[in-house]
């Protein structure tokens, strides 16, 4: 099948059959005063030679991770992407953005989505898994509005420990009048939401709504906050980091009603923070009340098997004041990206890159610790990131370290005033014994 | 069978009412499930839920389409046909008999009055198609 627009030729006659003679007479409808009556404000053009090598200057004057040793997580992480992803997500049977709601032409994308919902299903120890969000902060925001729909009730409890940015986005949902956001404090010390904060939330919540590993990188007790979620009528959201599926339990296994996460780490360009990847997962009985699209599979009339999108009664194009969202789109191209490097990976290599970074991150801390001028923060397992508190002016520390050469972490103060000095600091798979031993040095000799 | 069955009660919105004392069980009349087409859902109250006159009760949900399912009468839900969720496509086959949504107490009997009768229903379709 070929998408090819219209010609000259056959626009003019639509303009005729319609009764005008150009396309502006069809904005004529417009007020004035909102029409444009100029040209857009714009530079002139460029030569494609000229057009690149100014974008390359542009580009020169960004500090990305290959030109530092980035210590950063905190919601986007420098993993390695195998070559095989690139190739795949560039065929232009892939790349070529279009809604796959015919069936007959879109057999091949169809198939990589629900591949990649197989996956991500997987992943979470879900039945089912949609085609895909914007990012994590969206999925996590869209399952506060499923978990109200389903028990209808507007509260949600969400843990303090959750990516800040993550939260904003509930409240912006919560702007819709049908979600009550209340925050759920966490322990200072341990840095998790215990169960007792937790179960005096949860009374009358939809809700409640924690990530593991958390915000400071801590692993939280779920099986204890599932209980605590369905002993008050509540389901239990949990968000989930995809790199250390290979050696934590899913969170499906664990009690909750609906996973999520950001899907970026597993193919995804850190990119300055975006396009990010919305992992959406539930089960079964949410199935209906589940967001944006899910692709399903089922036979032809020759009885082969055929991939197709699936309860779309339930998306907005269909009836849009009762949808179970506003988004009926995803990241496909991300979502390719992602179920490719999980292929590439497959179980074994999976479990390899959750125990390096893991791994790693431990070797981080205490090679950081013993250099005296750091003291641990929280005193809970953690994943891939760790809080540590700087003994001495964390911003000037950090200033200091990229002068070096190193991304030394993030100051939680932006977020959280009363955690002035506590630096998060993250080491995925990248990160080198020989990185790690050098920024310990770095930091002993300031 | 007749289309309509002369026992039961309808609405405007294509249930029927089988009423017998203080309850009355509830369902989507012939024509409402052949305008449907294949029924693949259909999402229920729970036993001890108040269900309202003229609002909805639950949706139900066909290949072509989901629809509402408005209650007829106010009351509280006492029997729930739990068997449509596994085999929703009974609401096709059966809708007068092993069809059946939910059956309620009746808050006001005489709400069922209000209904119309198999034949004011059957021209009322004739008009809607």
């Amino acid at each position: 099948m070929r998408f090819i627009p219209v010609n000259g030729a056959q626009r003019e006659r639509m303009l005729r059959a319609v009764g005008v003679s150009d396309a502006g007479e069809l904005f004529d409808g417009l007020p004035a005063e909102v029409r444009l009556d100029r040209p857009l404000r714009l530079p002139p053009g460029l030569a494609e030679e000229e057009l690149i090598a100014h974008l390359r200057e542009l580009a020169a004057r960004d500090l990305d991770a290959s030109r530092v040793v980035s210590f950063l997580g905190a919601g986007c992480y420098d993993h390695y992407v195998p070559a095989i992803v690139r190739h795949v997500v560039s065929k232009p049977e892939f790349f070529t953005a279009y809604t796959p709601y015919q069936a007959e032409a879109s057999q091949g994308t169809l198939q990589a989505v629900y591949e990649f919902q197989t996956m991500v299903a997987e992943l979470a120890g879900m039945d089912v898994a949609n085609a895909s969000m914007y990012d994590g902060a969206t999925a996590f925001a869209e399952a506060a509005y499923l978990a109200a729909r389903a028990t209808g009730r507007a509260k949600v409890a969400v843990s303090g420990a959750v990516h800040p940015e993550w939260v904003d986005t509930l409240r912006s949902y919560a702007g819709s009048g049908l979600l009550e956001v209340e925050i759920v404090r966490f322990d200072p010390r341990t840095g998790l939401s215990g169960a007792d904060a937790l179960r005096a939330a949860a009374t009358g919540a939809a809700a409640l709504m924690v990530a593991s590993p958390n915000f400071f990188g801590c692993i939280e007790d779920l099986p204890a906050a599932s209980a605590v979620a369905h002993d008050a009528g509540a389901l239990l959201i949990a968000a989930f980091a995809p790199a250390l599926s290979g050696v934590l339990e899913a969170p499906g296994e664990l009690g909750a009603d609906v996973a999520v996460a950001e899907g970026q780490p597993l193919g995804g360009p850190m990119s300055f923070g975006g396009p990010g990847l919305g992992l959406f997962a539930c089960r079964e009985r949410f199935l209906r009340r589940m967001p944006g699209r899910v692709v399903g599979r089922t036979v032809d009339a020759e009885g082969r098997p055929a991939f197709t999108l699936a309860l779309q009664t339930r998306e907005q194009h269909v009836r849009r004041e009762k949808a179970t969202s506003n988004i009926c789109s995803d990241h496909s191209l991300n979502a390719l990206a992602a179920a490719v490097h999980l292929a590439a990976l497959g179980a074994e290599g999976l479990e390899q890159l959750g125990r390096a970074c893991v791994g790693k991150a431990a070797y981080l801390r205490e090679r950081l610790v013993a250099t005296g001028r750091f003291e641990r923060r929280f005193a809970s397992p953690h994943g891939h990131e760790v809080a540590l508190r700087y003994l001495g002016d964390a911003d000037e520390m950090l200033e200091e370290m990229l002068d070096r050469g190193y991304l030394a972490g993030l100051h939680l103060r932006r977020f959280f005033p009363d955690e002035d000095g506590t630096v998060l600091l993250c080491a995925t798979e990248r990160r080198t014994r020989g990185e790690i031993d050098a920024l310990a040095e770095e930091v002993a000799s300031l | 069978m007749s289309s309509y069955p002369k026992e039961l009660k309808y609405d405007k919105e294509h249930e029927w009412v089988r009423a017998e004392g203080d309850t009355a069980v509830i369902g989507i009349s012939y024509f409402a499930q052949d305008q449907l087409g294949e029924v693949v859902y259909v999402d229920l109250p729970d036993e001890g839920d108040e269900v309202v006159a003229g609002e909805t009760f639950g949706e139900i949900e066909s290949v072509k389409s989901v629809s509402e399912l408005y209650s007829p009468l106010t009351g509280e839900v006492v029997r729930v046909n739990e068997a449509l969720g596994d085999t929703p496509e009974t609401v096709n086959e059966d809708p007068y008999g092993e069809g059946w949504m939910i059956e309620v107490r009746m808050a006001d009997p005489s709400q069922v009055d209000d209904l119309m009768t198999a034949e004011e229903y059957e021209a009322f379709v004739s008009e809607e198609s």
